[in-house]
């Protein structure tokens, strides 16, 4: 008899128990498909030197970074010192996705804020982005020496997850 | 008759006006109204990334305008709907779509709702069996017959 009562008390608390999960969880940040999958190609014209292009089949063979921002993107603000800091060091290449931006616009806020990428390539439509599944800039994508994608930063890079999650995962695939 | 012809000049300029307004409006659209309808219909089933309570249809993000694009250009290159909606997994996986397909991990899902109605309905089965199997009204003896017939005539006293 006692069992009965509490059943739907019992039934509350786990209840209870997945909404609170629920609270921690960002629902901005959907998995991304694409995670150990080959980076999507493109070839795009560079940023500084509208000539030259750039694509993933010109990084093969090293970790790199494709960082994509914007000059509109306000939260693109919030990450750049970071990013600032991680191309001063060197460790890894920075490929900077200037997305749906103008390209006189995209130079400026390099030249005010820093620039952190090794190249910039300019994804004037977006389409690009499209094939990369970018909804939110900034997003951070970190591609092995295979060409295979193996992580995905939506939003701002934080410096929690470039020393907790980020940096541990470069260091381990420059060493395989 | 001079100001006939100033009208009829006037109505034509206003026509052609109007025309050309149209045509600057009807431009984004897809020119086939078959596809028209499909692009519409494809987009209402996917899931806009940045505002995710609106479908693609719905949303005026500019992503939801560049995807509502890609919809038409895949269908005027002959793309069938279900190739687009692959694309569209491909690049922002089962999110996108509002209705989720059926998995491994998407069973409790789909079979939730079924399966929360008939727990309740094997629950309601045994209530109502419990309550039918319950003893109805005490076997009497004749004594307590007589006596209980007298209470309800109300002839005896209470506390005898």
């Amino acid at each position: 008899m006692r069992l009965k009562l509490l059943a739907p008390l019992a039934i509350f608390v786990v209840i209870c128990a997945f909404l609170l999960v629920g609270l921690w969880r960002d629902p901005r940040e959907v998995p991304s498909p694409l995670i150990g999958k080959p980076a999507p190609a493109f070839t795009l014209a560079q940023l500084h030197e509208p000539a030259k292009t750039l694509g993933p089949a010109d990084l093969k063979g090293q970790v790199w970074l494709l960082n994509v921002w914007a000059s509109w993107c306000v939260s693109c603000r919030e990450e750049h010192p970071l990013l600032v800091a991680l191309g001063k060091a060197g460790i890894v290449p920075i490929i900077g996705l200037d997305y749906k931006d103008e390209t006189t616009a995209g130079k400026r806020w390099l030249s005010d804020n820093g620039n952190p990428y090794t190249t910039s390539v300019v994804d004037r439509d977006g389409k690009v982005g499209i094939d990369w599944g970018v909804y939110g800039v900034p997003e951070t994508f970190v591609i092995d020496k295979s060409g295979t994608i193996r992580y995905k930063q939506i939003g701002p890079l934080t410096a929690e997850a470039l020393e907790t999650k980020i940096m541990p995962l470069i260091r381990e695939l420059q060493k395989s | 008759m001079r100001w006939t012809v100033l009208l009829i000049a006037l109505a034509l300029a206003l026509a052609a006006a109007g025309d050309s307004a149209l045509a600057a409006q009807a431009q984004p659209t897809s020119r086939d109204s078959v596809a028209a309808a499909r692009a519409v219909k494809l987009s209402e089933k996917l899931r806009c990334l940045v505002c995710q309570n609106q479908s693609i249809a719905d949303s005026n993000a500019e992503l939801a305008q560049d995807l509502r694009g890609q919809i038409r250009e895949q269908i005027a290159a002959g793309k069938t709907d279900d190739e687009i909606v692959a694309y569209m997994v491909a690049r922002y996986g089962d999110f996108v779509l509002y209705e989720p397909p059926l998995k491994a991990t998407t069973v409790l899902l789909w079979a939730g709702p079924a399966l929360l109605v008939l727990g309740g309905f094997v629950g309601l089965m045994r209530f109502l069996a419990t309550r039918r199997a319950a003893p109805a009204a005490p076997d009497l003896s004749p004594e307590e017959r007589q006596r209980a017939e007298r209470l309800l005539a109300g002839s005896e006293d209470r506390a005898a």
